[in-house]
């Protein structure tokens, strides 16, 4: 093997399978240090998240929100964006969804107003990121910045609309009515029920096969459409781009709008798959999470359905380790967020110096 | 004496309140930001302090080792942003978030395990937390009208922390300003070239900002679970460190901007629980959601520079990478 195709080793699979690995020794440490025994909770994460047909369909149901969170973050980061703000833009997403699948004339076929509830979210999605792009393109304001403050607005607007707008006459908690029949996403078990397979129940929905639909073709997108190619050139070189025609201000724009939108579609998983109404904090951790699965799937539509389905074990096994165990609550797998980030983002390359110093050292003679 | 002078007096004092760890928080991303790092993690490490410091100060009985413990836990937060950041060079962004929901999950596990209770520590009982201070002189000038009103309920009756805070201020000043370490301060976050020609290790100086910015946070943690508060709870900083973020865009990177601007964020958060429910004539009710709001959208009218211009640090968020 050639220096160079040793390095690419390196860096595409071992360097990102060294750095998860760490992320979860630190927790199993966490663990220790928590008194709680690491392959116990090991074992009974997996057997929570895997181990049965419900578990499996909840691991599946919460994967789904991070494959679009996830995808949001990446196309971003392939223009060299950091997308923080796919917490905001999940939740107005949701909005979206919601207006259509509450006031949309109840009596159509459901084949016009699902499309229609989850164009809803996508459109939202995208108008909550096109304000911060915008001005990260033309008025040189930083979009990580930018994208934090409107997380903050989103979840503001959010409150005043489902407090003062939504909410039904009478109810006391924020949120609004149910949405019309025909905007709900069948959940898996009624399908399979509907040709005779029993399976068991959970909140498993069609929502994973619009997961699956949009990881396609954000992976054609990226690596086979002129604008894909446009994308990432701005990415890896800003005056490269320039010199090839490309205009690294409309490419911000138009790569901000898809990965909000994309974030936009956690909304249907959640409201018209699950909930069948718009509520408080529905995105709560998601547009977060979408970071973390991003950096560990390297932003590519394969790996992140990896680091998705991994997230919704952890997610799904983590409810399971707060109910089984006294000591611990599903709030390691935020810990746990957190270590993927840090290994796999910040201290992406904490290996490499050794890995190439062993594997593709630079031999005197080349 | 009319009702709306005390309101007004009585607005302020808890603007005065909210705003000290805002403004530890804005000073250690100034001086971050200053040697050419991006704190996102501001947040993060003040809900760590916020935390540890409520539990060291409930174990050990004491606001001030309590105070100490929270330095210290935002000080290793701060050193592993560093180490990510500035000794492997990697996205200072990504850390910091990392930063932030590595402190938002630990103390939410850390509570269950060491207090059983998820997300609360131990109510802290009278001298575990810091006590209100009456300045010498409140009797005396009590009876001058006006003056002593604002003395005694404004001026007066504050903890430690909150007095700190404000000291802090012209001495952040006068260390980035003048003192030879903040000269190299700011040239590192602006040219960090020219400061390593110099001879100077950039790597040091940018570690030695973070170790003062950790140390910063801590108090202003401190501050939110032993002084304002009586323990800690779940997510207490409440955004927070992103105001102290949004202070330190808006007061332009100079330190009393910043505290300006701090103070600003924190009278419209104890306007928005003054105006709550409250009608005004020809206006009606104001939507608290608005008011909560108004610190990042005058934020991002500043930064889409309709009034005035924030030019960060110039080489905030670049690793410096030596030529050999």
């Amino acid at each position: 093997m050639t220096r160079d195709r040793r390095l690419s080793w390196i860096n595409g699979l071992l360097l990102p399978l060294f750095n998860v690995l760490t992320a979860f020794l630190a927790t199993g440490i966490i663990f220790l240090f928590i008194g709680v025994d690491p392959v116990e909770a090991t074992k009974i994460l997996i057997y929570g998240a895997l181990g049965y047909d419900e578990g499996l369909g909840y691991t599946l149901y919460y994967a789904t929100n991070f494959v679009f969170t996830g995808l949001a973050v990446a196309v971003a980061f392939h223009a060299g964006l950091f997308n923080i703000g796919g917490e905001g833009q999940a939740y107005v997403g949701g909005l979206g969804t919601a207006l259509v699948a509450l006031y949309i004339n109840p009596a159509m076929s459901a084949w016009i107003v699902i499309p229609l509830a989850i164009s809803g979210g996508l459109l939202f999605g995208a108008l909550w990121a096109i304000i911060p792009a915008y001005l990260q393109a033309y008025r040189g304001s930083h979009i990580v910045i930018t994208t934090i403050m409107f997380n903050f607005l989103a979840s503001s607007l959010m409150v005043y609309i489902l407090v003062n707008i939504l909410r039904e006459v009478g109810e006391m908690s924020p949120e609004s009515g149910d949405f019309i029949a025909a905007s709900w996403l069948p959940f898996v078990h009624d399908v399979f029920a509907s040709f005779g397979y029993k399976i068991a129940k959970s909140p498993l929905n069609l929502s994973i096969l619009v997961a699956l639909f949009f990881s396609a073709a954000v992976w054609f997108f990226l690596w086979h459409t002129r604008w894909g190619f446009a994308i990432r050139a701005a990415g890896k070189s800003n005056e490269a781009a320039i010199y090839s025609g490309i205009d690294p201000k409309k490419i911000i724009v138009v790569t901000m709008c898809i990965s909000g939108a994309l974030a936009g579609l956690v909304g249907i998983n959640e409201l018209m798959g699950v909930q069948h109404r718009l509520f408080l904090n529905f995105n709560y951790g998601y547009g977060f999470g979408g970071i973390a699965v991003a950096l560990m799937g390297r932003n590519h539509p394969v790996g992140i359905l990896i680091a998705a389905f991994l997230f919704g074990i952890l997610y799904q096994g983590g409810a399971e380790l707060d109910f089984e165990l006294q000591n611990v609550s599903r709030d390691i797998v935020v810990v746990m967020q957190g270590l993927v980030i840090l290994f796999c983002g910040g201290l992406e390359y904490l290996y490499k110096p050794i890995l190439v110093r062993f594997l593709a050292p630079v031999k005197e003679s080349e | 004496m009319s009702d709306f002078f005390l309101t007004a007096i009585m607005t302020l004092d808890a603007s005065v309140r909210v705003c000290v760890p805002l403004i530890f928080a804005a000073m250690a991303g100034l001086f971050a930001e200053r040697s050419g790092i991006v704190d996102i993690g501001l947040e993060g490490k003040l809900l760590m302090s916020a935390f540890v410091a409520a539990s060291a100060a409930s174990v050990f009985g004491s606001p001030w080792l309590g105070l100490i413990a929270g330095m210290f836990a935002s000080v290793v937060l701060a050193m592993i942003h560093g180490f990510a950041s500035i000794t492997y060079k990697g996205n200072q962004i990504v850390s910091g978030v990392a930063i932030n929901i590595l402190a938002s999950g630990l103390t939410m596990i850390l509570t269950l395990a060491w207090f059983k209770r998820g997300g609360i520590t131990p109510t802290l009982q009278g001298d575990e937390r810091f006590l209100s201070i009456t300045l010498p002189g409140v009797d005396i000038i009590d009876h001058i009208p006006i003056l002593g009103v604002v003395y005694r309920e404004l001026i007066s009756g504050h903890n430690i922390l909150v007095y700190l805070a404000f000291a802090i201020v012209p001495v952040v000043w006068w260390v980035v300003y003048r003192t030879r370490f903040g000269l190299r301060l700011r040239a590192v976050g602006e040219n960090p070239k020219a400061v390593d020609t110099a001879g100077l290790s950039v790597e040091g100086l940018r570690y030695r900002a973070l170790l003062i910015g950790g140390i910063l946070c801590g108090i202003g943690g401190a501050y939110l679970s032993t002084a304002y508060n009586a323990q800690f709870t779940k997510e207490m900083t409440a955004g927070g460190g992103f105001i102290a973020l949004a202070a330190l865009i808006f007061g332009k990177w100079h330190p009393y901007k910043v505290l300006a601007a701090c103070f600003l964020f924190a009278f419209l958060q104890a306007l928005a629980i003054r105006l709550q429910g409250v009608i005004i004539p020809g206006v009606g009710e104001i939507p608290v959601q608005l008011i909560d709001a108004a610190p990042y959208i005058l934020t991002i009218i500043l930064l889409a520079g309709f009034i005035g211009k924030a030019t960060p640090p110039k080489a905030s968020a670049q690793p410096y990478i030596k030529e050999l």
